[in-house]
């Protein structure tokens, strides 16, 4: 009787704290809204919000318009995605319907390698290699420019693209497609009339997290990008530097006064960073609640 | 101009689809199987028993890379220590306690925006609670507290899924047999995951070895002369001390730089080798 | 004869309405072996995880009435489950051995119970496996897997574990429907041999197999309890007219 109590006991210790651990993504979740806000929002009583939307990005003196590394962000991403969406879809695609099997066990772990891949690493190429072979071919004045970096990010989105675009792929019936075959399509008009519309959702859902992966990445970009905190005209935008919120960030916090307003501009961009993945991970999860909702089903 | 209307047939159609996409494959694949060699091919000369085992010398223009290699795996090591444990504890929950709750929901979108926060906020909060409110310094604490956290994610839903890849039969028949919910858990539904979740653990800590952004201001120093003697020092780690003699050391070796690309990526990438051989012996053994 | 179960006016509703038990009351004879037959559907399984309680692992709705097992109403939510299911033993249609050995596999219940010594173990392993009649066929091979069993090898391992629980009752959901006739035969000659000293309640996979074994019958038709006698009197001579239309194959 007093065993079976200390076991009843032991069990419920345990539950109790496997339950909190089960909390603890809340839990920091929550933590770093704190944090963030905590060292970040005071600056707003110091420094006016329309201040820190304009153009100049000197903090030295006091400017603190983030629109210029906002500007670096998007340049660089779009970029990117316009580099890896096309190449990650059609790796996707032939990894999934077209590839032999022994294809597939190639390329799935090149790809994977790839994610594995430290940014700094990506950087550290795109210095030594990248940026010096871009300006001989594009004769331009400096390799580190937005173009780098897009280009580098690119490869950067690739691996989480195909990995999700695979997925939702493969989860696609292949009931579809044979009965797609079984109507006379060719293996090309079933995937694309077929397959890809019905996977449509999972492609979304990797555009979004590739994007969400690209625009909070530093180091890779830090160092390819040149550094510039200027918004680039327009007929350049590609070929001139530029300067990212995340390199922003990583470049100027070890040489801020702790405390001091442009320390807490840092973690303002930093708050505008988390809304921005915050808001991408929403829409991905919006996207694909409907594929999920029916993987859970299956799983309970 | 009527032969231009056999061309495309749906047959030639296919081929020319087939090659767009075989296209974007090599011009994926080719890039990763290029810089591997390249990486390979200027990194071994700069690799010596003395590079791996000896302390920076002339302003890192020579000698090794021995503290940062230490540093790294202090670092991993502490990610290690402080991901794992709650990030099981975490999964057990999802995968056999948790129901269909709001709080579950709340739990999940939590989950996937951790995953989402780029890393250098991960080192704004690292150095905002542990640095400075909880006063532990720049360390290696700080750094692998921040970088365990960065981790969670990753390690809850692998072993998540490694946890509900077990069949449901197995529970029934348990708990039929008169064990209880954690005894069910902990003798037969952990042992059948256990591979899975250890790859998953690896390919997490995989991650946080070659992050950078994370750590430097929580944890990273630029150059020390000697090697850190407890968690509340600060230390060198291979990723940034790669982007310290790339960009803010002027007139480096370029022997040196290859070598710490070719160290850390040994680092990195034999990590995921030992993942993927767990995941596939596990796989030829399972009997179920 | 003495009632070992005596079930109450048992109504049991799952969330998807799936498979639900209305009004059953009937009394479950002790030391014998009573079935409970009827087509696909009609609440056998559901009955059966209600007198061990492993319907509190699904989707349960509402349960109600009574099940009196030992003078304890086993649905109220205060009693011992645990114990309640190491005295009302499972076995299931499918043979599910745990990923352990085969002594492993005995010896599972009995270590999760608080059993450690070894001697105790070896022993109780031993006899559950000769009243399984398995012990001949595994005992130079205690610790290979389970799972390399032949299928009826394997069912009968998943009796043992249950005997060596050393249960008062037990419950078999079609436990045969997955293995060859040779060792069909072989399981149906060791429950009535083990009804000599546990009670047995099996839902049979076919009539036949419901005729050849039942002390007693229970005629399950869409969640209600139909008919409930002396086995032989029902299969040869059944009082209500759906129970004789499926017994001649009207049905089901």
């Amino acid at each position: 009787m007093l065993a079976a109590k200390r076991q009843n006991l032991t069990e419920l210790a345990i539950t109790r704290l496997i339950q909190l651990a089960g909390y603890l993504s809340i839990l920091f979740v929550g933590l770093i809204c704190i944090f963030l806000l905590k060292e970040g929002l005071p600056v707003l009583f110091d420094v006016p919000l329309v201040r820190f939307l304009q153009t100049t990005w000197y903090p030295i003196e006091g400017y603190y318009g983030i629109l210029p590394l906002l500007a670096g962000s998007l340049i660089v991403t779009f970029g990117a995605i316009l580099i890896a969406l096309p190449l990650g879809l059609g790796t996707a695609i032939f990894i999934s319907e077209v590839a032999p099997n022994w294809a597939k066990e190639v390329l799935k772990p090149l790809v994977e390698l790839l994610a594995g891949m430290p940014s700094v690493v990506l950087g550290f190429i795109g210095i030594l290699v990248l940026s010096p072979y871009l300006r001989r071919l594009l004769d331009l004045p400096t390799g580190l420019t937005a173009l780098t970096g897009s280009l580098l990010l690119g490869w950067v989105a690739i691996p989480t693209i195909v990995s999700v675009a695979e997925d939702a792929l493969n989860n696609v019936p292949p009931s579809y497609r044979q009965a797609a075959w079984a109507l006379g399509a060719t293996q090309w008009q079933t995937i694309w009339g077929i397959t890809l519309p019905a996977a449509r959702s999972g492609v979304l859902t990797a555009i979004m997290l590739a994007v969400g992966r690209v625009i909070g990445e530093t180091m890779a970009v830090m160092m390819v990008t040149g550094n510039a905190p200027y918004i680039p005209s327009f007929l350049k935008v590609f070929v001139s530097p530029i300067r990212t919120m995340t390199a922003t960030i990583a470049s100027e916090m070890g040489e801020v006064a702790k405390g001091s307003a442009h320390y807490q501009t840092l973690f303002l961009i930093g708050i505008v960073l988390f809304l921005f993945s915050l808001i991408i991970n929403i829409i991905a999860v919006t996207v694909s609640s409907r594929r999920l909702k029916r993987s859970e089903r299956l799983l309970s | 101009m009527g032969r231009s209307i056999p061309l495309l047939t749906p047959r030639n159609k296919q081929r020319i689809g087939f090659a767009v996409l075989a296209t974007c494959t090599v011009v994926t694949v080719l890039p990763i199987i290029a810089l591997g060699i390249y990486i390979l091919v200027q990194g071994v000369p700069g690799i010596s028993w003395e590079f791996i085992s000896s302390m920076p010398r002339d302003g890192m223009h020579a000698g090794g890379i021995l503290p940062a290699i230490l540093g790294t795996f202090y670092l991993t090591l502490g990610t290690a220590l402080f991901s794992i444990p709650p990030g099981i504890a975490a999964a057990i929950y999802l995968a056999e306690y948790a129901g269909d709750t709001r709080a579950t929901r709340l739990i999940r979108i939590a989950m996937i925006n951790l995953a989402g926060i780029p890393s250098v906020v991960y080192g704004l909060f690292g150095l905002g609670l542990f640095v400075l409110f909880l006063q532990f310094g720049t360390s290696i604490l700080a750094a692998s507290l921040t970088l365990s956290i960065m981790t969670l994610p990753v390690i809850i839903s692998t072993a998540e899924e490694a946890l509900r890849s077990v069949p449901v039969s197995f529970r029934v028949v348990s708990i039929s047999l008169g064990a209880s919910k954690w005894q069910t858990v902990w003798r037969i539904v952990l042992p059948q995951a256990l591979p899975g979740i250890i790859t998953g653990c690896i390919l997490g800590l995989e991650r946080a070895a070659g992050e950078t952004a994370p750590i430097l201001f929580t944890g990273a120093a630029f150059f020390l002369p000697r090697l850190p003697q407890s968690p509340f020092d600060p230390t060198m780690a291979l990723p940034y001390h790669l982007f310290v003699i790339s960009t803010q050391v002027p007139g480096m070796p370029v022997k040196i730089q290859y070598g710490t690309v070719l160290v850390l990526l040994v680092f990195v990438l034999s990590m995921n080798l030992i993942a993927t051989m767990i995941r596939s012996r596990a796989r030829a053994r399972r009997q179920w | 004869m003495a009632a070992k179960i005596v079930v109450r006016n048992l109504n049991v509703n799952y969330q998807d309405g799936t498979e639900s038990l209305r009004k059953i009351s009937l009394e479950i004879e002790e030391n014998a072996v009573t079935v409970l037959f009827g087509p696909a559907g009609g609440g056998k399984s559901t009955f059966l995880r209600t007198l061990n309680r492993l319907n509190d692992l699904g989707d349960l709705e509402t349960q109600s009435g009574q099940v009196i097992f030992n003078g304890v109403n086993i649905l109220e939510s205060g009693i011992d489950v645990i114990e309640l299911r190491r005295k009302i033993g499972m076995v299931f249609s499918r043979p599910v051995p745990l990923p352990l050995s085969i002594y492993q596999n005995i010896s599972y219940p009995l270590e999760v119970a608080g059993i450690r010594n070894k001697a105790r173990l070896d022993e109780a392993v031993e006899k559950a496996l000769r009243q399984a009649v398995l012990w001949d066929e595994v005992y130079d091979r205690l610790n290979d897997p389970a799972h390399a069993l032949s299928g009826g090898q394997q069912q009968r391992l998943c009796i043992a574990r249950v005997l060596a629980l050393q249960p008062e009752v037990i419950l078999l959901d079609e436990p045969t429907s997955a293995l060859d006739p040779i060792s069909t035969a072989k399981i149906e000659e060791l429950l009535c041999e083990i009804s000599r000293e546990i009670t047995v309640i099996i839902a049979p996979h076919n009539t036949q197999q419901a005729a050849r074994i039942g002390d007693y019958a229970a005629f399950f038709l869409q969640g209600e309890l139909i008919e409930y006698g002396v086995g032989k009197e029902i299969f040869t001579r059944p009082k209500d007219k759906r129970t004789q239309d499926y017994i001649e194959g009207r049905f089901g």
